[in-house]
């Protein structure tokens, strides 16, 4: 069922079941809130996106209040500003000034609130929240002295990820978004609720010290795991992929996974392969793979520079270019175009792979071309 | 996707990820998706939450089971009878979709006759699932009005893969569910681009756009676009390729970004293969595994630093933007093959790299309406003929591309190497959440290494028991292959008799272990079924 509300003096056609803050953003009338998400259940927890509706004596908050026929609905008047600003002073007053450091300053919905209604001195001070004990989860940097109790975390993980590694504990005062038994953090470490969060309680922790917003630019493309194609915004400084994220309005809705959202380091890694190299140790003595039990990678990544001086030496790419050309020319010329094959990616871009099997076709002469879609 | 290909005539998921959340029902048969397509696991239990029903058929205790309304533990390599007990039931009550089968299918009378011996009885005696569980199974997937089906390669990684993949066919166009929104046969692809590898050709049997090397008109269009003389020669696959560098007839092998050493069955055959060689190049950002046995090593870039596009699982063709420079020397993969073939003697000129896309338009009709401008912001999912071609959300509205979608009769057969007295367990092999394929991007990432960074196998409490091994205890597990030494981890996941190793770490290869049989059709190795010995 469909009917008409006025908010503002704007009238618009909803359908029942619309909460008051959906249909004011159908009409792109901006109404403030910390806790609202329009992929989670409506919280009303943050009260900043209290209105006015004819005919109700107090107030109401728009995320949790449907639309009813003929509702009458003012966003923004001299009163609901006092005591908006009034709430933001109470979360504020609560919450450590530490934007010169904070990692989320500039992209920060509390610290844009703060900016917007003005709030230098807070009249309201009094005792803090204060936690020593950090997490060791190695994804998530959890401050729970800048947490507002939004709960759009608690709810991402539950409602999203089906996860609900967190919740609600304790009360009053001492509430606080924390684990059972408020062990470390230990889920699917998607990061669903670091991309969600409002304010500085939780980031990445490779992000830490990386770049803010200043210098950073923005690169939009798609990432280069498991086959759903996610689309990502890659956050560049310098020559560094400091931090990866997802816009709301691509096929996954912003939500990635902890592969997609975390584990870019390997782009700049020292291990990257800078200078084709040339085999020098013969054949046989070469000795793949296979490390003892319990090396981690990490140890046995840094030994691969001495390893491979030991079986190649770096050469230029006109050297090792024309010698791989000559080599297969020759190998053609002897055994015919059968006798070589190629290997294509599923890494790769199309085009790449296009150009891959047009090369293996055309130059080399041969369908010998395959790739893992099998494995 | 072979399998697809001759039934349907086109071999790639058949509906989009967006509609998962409108089925009404969600069949997921071999598929760990919230681990493997973590973002297509939450579009399923988002349509849960909408009230779609999910039948979850996997040996292991997968996520996914628990926002499962049915779940079936098949014992590993015994889908075809799951499946084909499920058809007789439909048959039987009569929820087949008539009309269906008799405007858009064929072959249905011969193949329904092949159902007739997999009554539930029998259908529990092969699977070991509780034949109640099987029937009810049927009965929601047939009365579901839209029922889509998500496998992947826990269904095709065996050597009777291709009927695996027939049997979903068929489940599907018995019932009708194809051609429509949220329904349909989709077979999930594992990696960012594997869609698109095989799209571009690099297949040994088709160029671009799946267009067969020994058919003449294809190998004359495409001899007219590349002004080369092309062989009409079906190529060798990748395990074909291993084989015929062992015999000598392969003698150079140019490999791009893979690492076969990790991902290819039975390592020592793998390696022996490479190491047969007389020549061997190899293409990738680190020295891999694989790249440690090559004659000449070339430094590659990866996906932030160069221009291009993905296709992802669902024919969505994306772009891929630069946003760094690439480390020292390395250079784009693009810029090596045409540098290398300018070498060979053959020029390939393209002033930018899109106009290699527009050259796959004009050799493949699917792709001809995709440019880089309209795919700015969103992907499009081909096929789009047309410049004005919206894309295809949906594969087979009103027909499918070889005509009619062809009923094709399955039987049971079971896997290559079975459990016995010497090799008593199954292992299964695959990926977890956390690592990806062999590793050589996800274990260079300290985080990730911290929590997932030990390879373990996965055994249940009943044999751990039995067998008095403790949950983290090393324990050598051996295959007719080969043998490793590996952490346990007791879990309630696996069927009891079924061990699970993921295969991305290299100092425990999975892969050291299993077998090199084949798919007979789709040449795809049985990584999902061989016999080991588990000693504590």
């Amino acid at each position: 069922m469909s009917f008409k509300i006025s908010i503002d003096g704007k009238t618009i056609d909803v359908v029942e079941g619309t909460t008051v803050l959906e249909a004011a953003r159908k009409l792109n009338i901006d109404i403030p809130t910390l806790c609202h998400h329009p992929k989670l259940t409506p919280f009303g927890g943050c009260r900043l996106c209290i209105v006015d509706i004819k005919g109700i004596p107090r107030p109401v908050t728009s995320c949790t209040t449907p639309v009813s026929e003929g509702m009458e609905v003012t966003t923004s008047n001299p009163e609901i500003e006092r005591l908006r600003k009034t709430i933001l002073e109470l979360i504020l007053s609560d919450h450590p000034y530490e934007c010169m450091t904070c990692e989320r300053a500039g992209d920060c919905t509390l610290q844009e609130l703060a900016y917007f209604y003005g709030i230098k001195d807070n009249r309201l001070t009094g005792e803090r929240r204060l936690y020593s004990k950090r997490d060791g989860n190695p994804f998530i940097e959890r401050e729970l002295e800048k947490c507002i109790m939004c709960g759009k975390c608690v709810r991402v993980c539950d409602q999203v990820q089906g996860v609900s590694a967190i919740d609600f504990g304790y009360r009053g005062f001492d509430t606080k978004i924390c684990t059972p038994f408020e062990r470390n953090l230990d889920c699917e470490f998607c990061g669903q609720c670091v991309a969600v969060c409002p304010s500085g309680a939780l980031t990445g922790k490779a992000w830490q010290q990386k770049g803010r917003e200043i210098g950073v630019r923005e690169v939009e493309t798609t990432c280069s795991y498991c086959g759903c194609g996610c689309n990502l915004t890659l956050h560049v400084k310098g020559n560094e992929v400091i931090r990866i994220d997802s816009k709301e309005d691509t096929i996954n809705e912003g939500w990635l996974c902890v592969k997609g959202r975390f584990s870019y380091s390997f782009i700049n890694s020292p291990d990257r392969l800078t200078k084709p190299l040339i085999r020098i140790a013969p054949k046989e003595s070469s000795e793949f793979g296979l490390r003892p039990m319990g090396v981690r990678s990490s140890e046995y990544n840094s030994a691969v520079g001495s390893q491979h001086s030991a079986l190649f030496r770096e050469a230029s790419w006109d050297e090792a270019l024309d010698y791989i050309a000559e080599k297969l020319k020759a190998i053609k010329e002897k055994h015919g175009p059968d006798a070589i094959a190629g290997l294509s990616s599923a890494r790769c871009t199309n085009e790449e792979n296009y150009l891959f099997q047009k090369f293996i076709r055309a130059a080399a002469g041969t369908n010998n071309i395959d790739h893992c879609a099998r494995l | 996707m072979a399998g697809l290909a001759n039934v349907f005539g086109s071999g790639a998921m058949s509906n989009s990820m967006l509609e998962i959340e409108n089925n009404n029902l969600m069949f997921v048969i071999g598929s760990n998706t919230t681990e493997t397509h973590p973002i297509v696991g939450l579009k399923m239990k988002k349509a849960v939450k909408r009230g779609a029903k999910l039948i979850v058929a996997d040996p292991r205790k997968i996520n996914l089971v628990k926002f499962a309304d049915l779940w079936l533990q098949q014992r590993p390599g015994t889908d075809v009878a799951l499946l084909n007990t499920i058809m007789h039931v439909i048959l039987r009550e009569g929820l087949e979709d008539k009309e269906f089968i008799k405007n858009y299918t064929e072959n249905f009378e011969n193949f329904r006759g092949s159902l007739a011996e997999f009554t539930p009885e029998i259908g529990e005696k092969i699977t070991g699932v509780p034949k109640e569980k099987i029937i009810k199974a049927a009965l929601m997937y047939g009365e579901a009005d839209k029922a889509g089906i998500y496998y992947t390669m826990g269904m095709t990684q065996h050597t009777h893969g291709t009927d695996n993949v027939y049997a979903v066919a068929n489940l599907a166009l018995m019932t009708g569910n194809l051609g429509k929104e949220s329904a349909g046969v989709n077979p999930l692809r594992g990696q960012n681009n594997v869609q698109g590898a095989s799209d571009m050709g690099c297949l040994p049997n088709v160029y671009p756009g799946y267009q067969k090397v020994d058919n003449l008109a294809s190998k004359e269009k495409f001899e007219k676009e590349w002004g080369a003389k092309l062989s009409d020669k079906p190529g060798l696959t990748v395990t074909e390729i291993t084989d015929a560098a062992i015999n000598g007839s392969i003698k150079a092998v140019y490999i791009m970004g893979e690492n076969p050493v990790l991902s290819d069955p039975d390592q020592s055959h793998t390696v022996k293969g490479l190491s047969s060689l007389d020549f061997l190049v190899v293409q990738d950002i680190f020295l891999t595994e694989t790249a440690e046995l090559a004659d000449v090593v070339l430094p590659a870039t990866c996906y932030a630093e160069k221009d291009g596009t993905f296709t992802n699982t669902e024919r969505r063709v994306q772009r891929v933007r630069k946003a760094v420079e690439p480390p020292g020397d390395a250079k784009e993969d693009s810029w090596i093959i045409t540098e290398l073939s300018r070498r060979m003697g053959y020029e390939m000129t393209y002033h930018h790299i899109e106009d290699v896309a527009h050259e796959t338009g004009r050799v493949w009709p699917a792709f001809s309406g995709i440019t880089y401008n309209r795919i700015e912001k969103l992907g499009i999912q081909w096929p789009c003929p047309t410049k004005d071609h919206p894309g295809t959300s949906y594969l087979f509205k009103g027909g499918f591309p070889r005509g009619k979608g062809l009923f094709t009769s399955v039987n049971y057969k079971p896997s290559a190497e079975l459990p016995d007295v010497e090799y008593p367990f199954i292992l299964s092999t695959g990926r977890q959440l956390f690592q990806y394929h062999t590793g050589s991007m996800t274990r260079r990432t300290p985080a990730i290494e911290t929590i997932a960074g030990q390879a373990y196998v996965e055994i249940s409490p009943e044999d751990a028991e039995a067998l008095g091994i403790k949950d983290g205890q090393v324990i050598r597990v051996s295959s007719r292959r080969g043998s490793i030494e590996i952490a346990s981890k007791v879990s309630d996941r696996p069927l009891k008799g079924m061990v699970f190793i993921p295969f991305h770490f290299k100092e425990a290869a999975a892969n050291v272990l299993t077998n090199t049989a084949v798919d007979p059709v789709c040449k795809i190795p049985e990584l999902k079924v061989c016999a080991v010995r588990i000693e504590a």
